[in-house]
């Protein structure tokens, strides 16, 4: 249960500090492009006509409102709480990351920057980026580890598809995080031209409070939707952790509910164990990691660990600062789970349901599985279903079935 | 806190290459790569090239505004052991043969790990002189309380191209040992030819301040060194001396190869 004092206070800083997390801590070659940024966001975001050009998109073209959905079956079977999912797995090109990159393009239309970069785990950040790309006419670089470049070929192919260049990551694990850096090097380079999308909650400032603020229609359409249908709010939130963006979307409009319960859901892989697992409040330790002071996972030496996780998506050394903040205060309770435990809640939801959930939201239909049956029927879930699960078929089959569905 | 009671090498060096009317010049080299031991030798091949300033990085896993020069030298210390207090105790080394002035050049990370106020004590006591905190600029620096400023070390700041008078002016301020004016956008790694408007610049950020500039970021030949140093009061060598260093590591004659490679650009530096 949250142990805040609430309200919270309004974070983030001027700086981009949650308390003692967050910040600014980029090289001197981009603290102008991020202060510039930083001006047009706050101009923007106090605009209507920005405003309502970003609502009618997020209408027209990536499909909002998403549905708040009572998974009766899902209920049903284990037997405790009332579990509704927000469907951000309905949205275009399937999930949650679009809400972000549509917002950060109408912004990089008013910076007047014809060129976009953007790193991607999952390739749902860049799917959704090369996306709105095609629609602005911006010309679009996608970096992406080697490794999650074999593991989500499909999405590569989208983003090809929709004329990205995707560029393979190989240094260290070759995933998410040398991506990052990849992305940021460019954007050092090509910085007078070039807007980088960043994915998630993380980084300099002022990403992870843009990022937070772009996916906070999630939270805010969830909490009218569930006061139309049951009239009061639910017990409990529950998002998987990444970088953090569709966790902050969904919790940040119920921080001051007192009521209401938060959970982050990390990647807990194939368990606790150095190297094998992306969950930075097990086991991690605060530092600072591009851009931004915030738990992460190094040795004593500072130097960032390997980490693991079946899903690309969590597959990630450092947490948002939010998050971090959050955990702090109490106000979040973060948890984790496995790889297994993933693959479980990725099977059942898409039996009982007919939703094939992405492999990073199933880490927070693993953790309703559960916590669901422990609660009363009186109880309400609201669980953020971030994706769809098509990118990670062909994944799931070789775990689950041992086939590779492209050599049947 | 008080001021450092010895007088801090980099500020030395700086005053007698004033007097002599000299450039100074500045090599970088990853501590560790190819092994900590070796680095010893690198360091004093450098020194004997007629090198001023040695800059020192202690390599970290993620090293965002480097090329991929500098990457792999990063990568090949680490792997081949150098650990924060393996780099702090070949410095105390270092300092049985050489008085050269030492610039840890690094992230965040690795420092914060350490304890921020503790590594800059026993990097001190160890033999450096100065730090360069590639991601913590000033407005971080003094806004957080547990990255104070600690005095054993001089605090070397970056000026980038897309610095604005204003920042310039506040940076400059506070500056200590000498400013890197980073020439150019983009990561470290050598270049063809030499950034547009570095006098300019330079001109502007000595306006605002009273210590030296130097510059860098991708110069790789006598001439870029000649031309940079014409410029500015001093020229920093990175890539194209590690990048010897990647190919000569376990070679015998690697301080020899240094020396033949480095002296030509102190030479360059020098006759400005
Ligand atoms: C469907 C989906 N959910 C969640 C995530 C994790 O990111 P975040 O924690 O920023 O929501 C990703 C990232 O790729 C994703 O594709």
């Amino acid at each position: 249960m949250s142990t805040a004092t609430l309200p919270l206070p309004v974070m983030p800083d001027t700086h981009g500090h949650f308390g003692r997390f967050g910040g600014m801590f980029v090289p001197e070659t981009l603290m102008a492009a991020l202060t510039d940024l930083s001006d047009h966001y706050d101009r923007a975001r106090k605009d209507p006509a920005f405003q309502a050009e970003l609502d009618r998109l997020l209408g027209d073209y990536v499909g909002r409102p998403t549905p708040l959905y009572l998974a009766e079956r899902w209920t049903e079977k284990l037997g405790g709480a009332k579990v509704y999912l927000k469907r951000e797995d309905l949205l275009h090109t399937g999930a949650h990351k679009i809400n972000n990159a549509l917002g950060q393009a109408l912004l990089a239309l008013r910076l007047g920057k014809k060129r976009i970069i953007a790193e991607t785990g999952a390739g749902q950040h860049g799917v959704a980026t090369a996306t709105v790309c095609a629609r602005f006419g911006f010309d679009c670089t996608i970096y992406m580890g080697k490794v999650d470049m074999e593991r989500q070929a499909l999405n590569v192919a989208r983003m090809r598809f929709l004329g990205a260049k995707v560029v393979a990551v190989t240094a260290g694990q070759a995933t998410l995080k040398e991506a990052v850096n990849e992305a940021m090097r460019d954007w050092v380079t090509n910085v007078e031209t070039t807007h980088y999308i960043l994915g998630s909650a993380l980084g300099s400032h002022p990403f992870p409070m843009m990022v937070r603020d772009f996916h906070r229609v999630i939270g805010v359409e969830a909490r009218e939707q569930i006061l139309a249908r049951e009239n009061r709010l639910p017990d409990l939130l529950v998002a998987c952790v990444g970088g953090g963006s569709n966790a902050m979307g969904l919790f940040h409009p119920f921080l001051n509910d007192e009521g209401v319960r938060m959970i982050g859901v990390e990647a807990g892989g194939e368990g606790i164990l150095p190297e094998k697992h992306a969950a930075r409040f097990q086991g991690g330790r605060l530092g600072v990691l591009q851009g931004t002071k915030t738990w992460l996972l190094a040795n004593a030496d500072g130097q960032i660990e390997l980490t693991h996780s079946v899903s690309a998506g969590l597959d990630y050394a450092a947490i948002g600062p939010e998050h971090a903040w959050l955990h702090e205060q109490g106000r979040v309770e973060y948890t984790y789970a496995t790889d297994d435990e993933a693959m479980g809640g990725f099977q059942e939801l898409s039996r009982v349901e007919g939703i094939i959930p992405a492999l990073e939201s199933a880490h927070a239909v693993a953790h309703v599985k559960k916590i669901a049956p422990l609660m009363s029927p009186d109880d309400i879930i609201v669980v953020n279903l971030s994706g769809r699960g098509d990118k990670d078929v062909a994944q799931a089959a070789r775990i689950v079935f041992g086939e590779d569905i492209f050599k049947m | 806190m008080s001021a450092p009671q010895t007088a801090n090498r980099i500020d030395t060096r700086f005053q007698q290459l004033h007097a002599d009317s000299k450039r100074a010049f500045v090599a970088y080299v990853c501590a560790g790569d190819p092994t900590l031991d070796r680095t010893i030798d690198v360091v004093l091949a450098l020194e004997k090239a007629g090198a001023d300033i040695i800059e020192l990085g202690l390599p970290f896993s993620d090293p965002l505004a480097d090329g991929v020069v500098n990457q792999l030298a990063a990568d090949r210390a680490l792997r081949a052991g150098a650990s924060t207090q393996g780099v702090l105790d070949m410095i105390r080394k270092l300092r049985e043969h050489t008085q050269i002035p030492l610039v840890l050049f690094t992230y965040l990370n690795p420092v914060y790990a350490f304890g921020y106020e503790r590594f800059h004590h026993e990097a001190a006591a160890a033999g450096a002189d100065g730090i360069l905190v590639l991601d913590l600029p000033p407005d971080e620096a003094s806004q957080n309380a547990e990255l104070k400023p600690a005095p054993d070390l001089r605090h070397i700041q970056l000026i980038a191209p897309t610095s604005s008078p204003e920042r310039i002016k506040q940076i400059a301020a506070s500056a200590e040992g000498f400013i890197y004016y980073v020439s150019r956008l983009g990561v470290t790694g050598t270049q063809t030819s030499v950034a547009t408007g570095i006098a300019e610049q330079v001109a502007v950020i000595k306006a605002a301040s009273n210590v030296p500039v130097c510059v860098g970021f991708g110069v790789s030949n006598p001439d870029q060194a000649a031309e940079i140093a014409s410029k500015a009061d001093g020229v920093v060598v990175g890539s194209a001396i590690v990048r010897l260093i990647e190919q000569n590591g376990s070679s015998p004659d690697l301080a020899d190869r240094l020396l033949a490679f480095v002296k030509p650009l102190v030479d360059a530096v020098k006759a400005v």
